[in-house]
């Protein structure tokens, strides 16, 4: 029986372990997978993300409410829609063809919303994508800290992105709430938030004069 | 405990006296006559870094080496990095194999990606296939490295079938490593295939990485590997003293990243964000000897590091500046590093 508040990371890469290890600070249950099995990534999760447990990804996202995608987005269409039915998704991955090569599939329209296309039956959130590998641990700190930072959270369905505010809100920064999904290409690359940590006020700011938010 | 320390260029493009940039073929002349003073300045190993821009105009990093090595004796020479998932294997091992033998056995190889992007539709790749490119061309590469006929079939290139590949090295492979951004992923394979761990700390808080470097060791136990060194790659900049060097380095480290930032469409960095990575936990190491060699000292204590390669230089910065910056490094800095450590 699947846990709402119950995580599974997929993808070991620079991001996943990041998100994940910060998750189980927080107390969240955590399993993590890649594309190949438990044994691959044994070492990894015992000595990168103690705490978390090393799982075939099918396993790992039928016992979880949340699901958070961390691979590369070329690799994304590897993975079967049909698994994250009824799942809470987190997209963290980004569209960054300056960085990663183009991929057709994603040059028109916001690569949250096109995830979410092909992930009909999963209520995808876009969140964790903005913030760089290498400072969002180092960045996170717990409420009221006078110098935390903020993060956006971006998806149609409200109750999906309640539950995600409150993940981000527990690893360490104030959620900045969109209720669209499409309202989540101002964190995509190329806009105001992307690769900055800025405090609430500043990251409002930022957003409120990028003209993608006016949706 | 045997620690080395080198020095890093991507090529910079230097400025002039006037502020102006100086051509690329001066650039590269004034990166020969670099190479040779970081030898007589003390320094271990010499990097140059692949890139195919016209602020990083060093696409054949292996011929200026090859300079460096007919006028030096005992400076170590190699690649920081060898973009190899957007090379031939084979050329990579032919070009740093003939430049061991014209050194006299000083070659290395860091294989990785660096920040470098634009080889890819230079030579005709798809950046999308990088991490397939990349897993497959390092297997080669360590078979290449072994000496021998070799048999490999793969997707990347033509097969070879007991293929002699020349010149051979006359004593066993020179050293290989693969340099690492933060991926566990990467470091598990890197102990797999048996190359020693460049970790590239460009970005935040080098502490990070000690777990890395942990992983490493534990993973060349796990695949029956004896233990292999673990570096560290990071820029910075050297003057007399700290506000010298922030002051000569800050401009210019904030329009590349600025130009960079335009380009691949990230946020520019702030004042306040250069003056966190120029602090005691930020991985830039600028200042004053004194300052940077505290720094070198304690990451690498903390990472298990036994290498250290300071990436030095920006575009608009001037030859002579980076004269300055390799002669206290040499001098001053290096030796108080060993001294620290013990």
């Amino acid at each position: 029986m699947a846990e709402l508040s119950r995580l599974a990371v997929l993808g070991a890469g620079h991001v996943g372990p990041v998100i994940a290890r910060l998750a189980v600070r927080a107390g969240y249950p955590v399993a993590i997978a890649t594309s190949g099995g438990p044994d691959d990534i044994a070492l990894i999760t015992e000595l990168v993300i103690p705490g978390a447990q090393p799982r075939w990804a099918a396993d790992a996202v039928a016992d979880a409410g949340i699901v958070v995608l961390a691979i590369p987005l070329n690799r994304f269409v590897d993975i079967d829609p049909g698994l994250l039915n009824g799942k809470i998704v987190v997209d963290a991955m980004n569209y960054w063809p300056a960085s990663d090569g183009v991929l057709k599939a994603f040059e028109e329209g916001g690569s949250s919303e096109i995830v979410a296309n092909r992930l009909a039956g999963s209520s995808v959130v876009k969140a964790l994508n903005h913030i760089g590998y290498h400072e969002l641990e180092d960045r996170a700190r717990p409420a009221a800290a006078p110098d935390r930072r903020a993060a956006g959270v971006a998806g149609d369905d409200p109750v999906a992105v309640t539950a995600i505010a409150g993940l981000v809100d527990q690893i360490g920064y104030d959620p900045v709430r969109f209720e669209i999904l499409r309202a989540g290409r101002v964190l995509e690359p190329g806009g105001p938030v992307f690769g900055t940590v800025l405090t609430l006020p500043a990251f409002e700011r930022a957003v409120r004069n990028d003209a993608r938010s006016l949706t | 405990m045997t620690y080395t320390f080198g020095l890093d260029t991507f090529g910079d493009r230097n400025g002039g006296a006037d502020g102006q940039p100086l051509s690329h073929a001066q650039t590269i002349r004034n990166v020969v006559e670099e190479g040779v003073f970081a030898e007589r300045a003390g320094v271990d190993f010499f990097g140059i870094g692949e890139h195919h821009t016209g602020y990083f105009p060093m696409p054949a990093g292996d011929v200026v080496l090859a300079a460096i090595a007919a006028r030096t004796g005992r400076i170590r020479l190699g690649s920081a990095v060898t973009v190899l998932s957007s090379d031939d294997p084979v050329r990579v091992f032919q070009r740093y194999s003939t430049l061991n033998a014209i050194s006299g056995g000083r070659a290395e190889v860091i294989l990785g990606r660096g920040s470098s992007i634009e080889s890819f539709p230079l030579f005709g790749y798809d950046l999308a296939d990088y991490e397939d490119l990349f897993e497959e061309k390092a297997t080669l590469f360590a078979e290449l490295l072994k000496g021998g006929p070799v048999t490999w079939d793969g997707k990347t290139r033509a097969p070879l079938l007991n293929q002699d590949v020349v010149p051979h090295t006359e004593s066993g492979p020179f050293p290989a490593w693969i340099g690492v951004g933060g991926n566990p992923q990467s470091v598990v394979r890197a102990a797999r295939l048996g190359f020693s761990l460049m970790l590239a700390i460009i970005g935040g808080p080098p502490g990070r990485f000690a777990v890395f470097s942990e992983l490493f060791q534990r993973a060349l136990e796990k695949f029956g590997r004896p233990p292999l060194p673990v570096g560290v790659h990071s820029p910075g900049h050297v003057a007399a003293t700290d506000e010298q060097a922030k002051a000569e380095f800050w401009p210019r480290w904030r329009d590349i990243i600025s130009l960079v930032a335009d380009e691949r469409g990230f946020a520019v960095p702030t004042e306040e964000s250069f003056d966190t990575e120029t602090g005691p936990h930020g991985a830039l190491y600028v200042g004053s000897p004194e300052t940077v060699a505290q720094k070198i000292a304690a990451n690498l204590r903390a990472l298990g590091a036994t290498r250290f390669d300071l990436k030095y230089g920006m575009p608009g910065l001037t030859h002579e500046q980076l004269i300055t910056n390799i002669e206290l490094y040499g001098h001053q800095v290096i030796p108080r590093v060993r001294e620290l450590l013990g």
